[in-house]
């Protein structure tokens, strides 16, 4: 595995705010890196740093071996940019744009099969201040993606997408990683990043708070496994409360919370087979990246938590 | 050594994309220059309008005293010529520049192979493009509508045009160098646009303004700009004080805008 983007001690001041203090990290190639991070941590003046946007204060950025400053017209050939809010000249058309944009690259992709590819065919001729939220979002990504880049940085992807759009989009993006581009995705949507990256970054208060893979993460944020069923038969609480594993049972009508460490689902359903009683609708909820995240910043992923809510929760039927 | 004749295959395309490049950007620009209507109208409908009222005036028929047959609408010309220019330099430019500003446009090309010389290419060359066009339509309705003669040197006319275009569209960068916004860019633009437009007699000729002031407008770029277009018209080359006046104008401003014009 080659390192494609390397991020070294970057430091980034805007007059007296420090927006990143120290952060580092390396992507590979081919993979999909993902920013995680609240509000305000840092995430978005760390990808202009690579993006070559902004100048560190201190620190080095290297992209494909190149300086985002000094290669500056070599690196724009090999590196696709989503900026978080970017816009297009209010009577600009869709294929007008792509088309433009295609012109600016040595080998651009074909813009009209991105243009399929992205749902955007019929909104051909339309302008873009007629485009929705959506529509101009995923233009925003053919954009990122029409001059055939290496190296793609996304930032907050599929805000502002509905569900269904926001599938296709993730589709479409591992579609992109398939075929060789690495991808560094800006996010607080934890959902995404577990669906999406190979690996993230936690980046709290201008620095990296942790990096792994999201399964990890989640993995290390579970102190509790949380699990929920209706038994067949009615049993005394003690019966699993006496379990070594087991924090808590709590009844809710028919239906039973038990609370325990990562050993209590087995325990759990052995008791209950011994007695023979099947616990029905059986969940567990196990930690998410969510969690973790939440655990490692100590904070809420303030806009995060409103899409999170069921996230990490294996259905066991 | 064959090595060296091996072109490299990025190395030759790349020159050729980039002319494309500005092409392109140049083609879109024009269109939405179009598109946008603000800059035709103001730019080139406004002065040509001014020409059919000026023209309908009987009064500006008359020939003016000492002025070798002239008449009033003849020395009006020249200011009309000026003010179209003003006006897509450091109006029609300006806001545009500021808006892509504002919305993140140029950041946005910021980050493509674009590079910043093309994007501000292709806006230069759609506002002197649209210069040249309102210039000969001033010219030729002038002509054909109310009897205007042409410019006696044409080819100092048509210098005079190129350095008083350059000198407008310096001022115009310099205008979206430091307005911020775009309410504070049309602001900066009206405060230049009147009194260089006093300055180039648009209210009171300058032969009519006391000597003082007559100097004053000559040391003024649009007033050099006056002067220059009213010998050309009358057939003489302009002074050469003139056009080093508007081409030290357009120097100063251009390297004023150049140090601080912001792509975000």
């Amino acid at each position: 595995m080659t390192v494609v983007i390397d991020v070294q001690g970057l430091h980034k001041e805007y007059g007296t705010t420090v927006a990143v203090d120290d952060v580092s990290f390396s992507v590979q190639e081919g993979e999909i890196f993902g920013i995680l991070g609240p509000n305000g941590a840092g995430k978005t003046t760390t990808v202009e740093c690579v993006e070559g946007l902004r100048v560190p204060d201190r620190g080095s950025v290297s992209v494909l071996g190149l300086d985002p400053r000094r290669d500056r017209a070599e690196l724009t050939q090999v590196l696709g940019v989503q900026l978080q809010d970017s816009q297009m000249p209010e009577r600009l058309k869709v294929a007008e744009a792509l088309d433009l944009y295609s012109s600016f690259y040595r080998s651009p992709a074909d813009w009209r099969a991105l243009m399929e590819q992205l749902g955007l065919a019929d909104k051909a001729t339309t302008p873009f201040k007629k485009l929705s939220g959506g529509q101009k979002q995923r233009l925003s990504i053919a954009l990122a993606l029409v001059g055939n880049p290496r190296v793609a940085v996304l930032d907050e992807l599929t805000t502002g997408l509905d569900p269904q759009a926001r599938r296709d989009t993730w589709e479409l993006i591992e579609g992109v990683r398939d075929r060789g581009v690495t991808i560094v995705l800006v996010s607080h949507f934890m959902e995404e990043a577990e669906r999406l990256c190979d690996r993230v970054a936690l980046i709290d208060s201008g620095r990296v708070a942790v990096i792994d893979s999201p399964a990890a993460l989640a993995e290390r944020a579970v102190s509790e496994q949380r699990i929920q069923f209706r038994p067949t038969a009615s049993f005394d609480d003690a019966l699993l409360a006496s379990l070594p594993e087991v924090t808590s049972v709590i009844h809710r009508g028919d239906v039973v919370v038990v609370t325990g460490n990562a050993d209590a689902l087995n325990a759990v359903i052995s008791v209950l087979a011994r007695n023979q009683i099947v616990a029905r609708q059986l969940r567990v909820d196990q930690g998410s990246l969510e969690d973790a995240f939440l655990e490692l910043t100590g904070r809420g992923a303030r806009n995060g938590s409103a899409h999170g809510d069921g996230q990490g929760k294996d259905e066991l039927r | 050594m064959t090595v060296s004749t091996q072109a490299h295959p990025a190395a030759t395309a790349g020159p050729g994309a980039r002319r494309s490049a500005l092409a392109q950007l140049t083609r879109v620009e024009f269109r939405l220059f179009l598109r946008e209507r603000v800059g035709p109208v103001w730019g080139v409908g406004f002065p040509i309008l001014l020409l059919v009222v000026f023209g309908s005036i009987p009064s500006f028929k008359k020939v003016l005293d000492g002025s070798g047959g002239l008449t009033v609408l003849d020395s009006y010309i020249p200011v009309l010529v000026v003010m179209s220019l003003a006006l897509l330099g450091f109006v029609s430019l300006p806001l545009t520049l500021v808006n892509y500003r504002e919305r993140g446009i140029l950041r946005r090309l910021e980050t493509t192979p674009a590079g910043r010389v093309r994007v501000l290419g292709a806006q230069l060359i759609v506002n002197f493009g649209m210069a040249v066009v309102t210039l000969a339509v001033l010219l030729i309705v002038a002509r054909l509508a109310y009897d205007v003669p042409f410019p006696g040197q044409f080819g100092a006319w048509v210098i005079t045009a190129l350095f008083a275009s350059a000198v407008v569209l310096a001022m115009g960068l310099f205008v979206a160098s430091i307005g911020s916004t775009a309410r504070a860019a049309a602001a900066i633009g009206n405060v230049l646009f009147y009194p260089m437009m006093f300055f180039s007699g648009l209210w009171l000729p300058i032969p009519a303004m006391p000597e003082t002031l007559q100097h004053v407008a000559h040391a003024f770029p649009l007033g050099a700009a006056w002067e220059s277009f009213q010998q050309a018209a009358l057939g003489s080359w302009p002074p050469a004080l003139a056009l080093g006046t508007m081409a030290a104008w357009a120097v100063a401003f251009a390297v004023i805008a150049g140090r601080f014009f912001r792509w975000e």
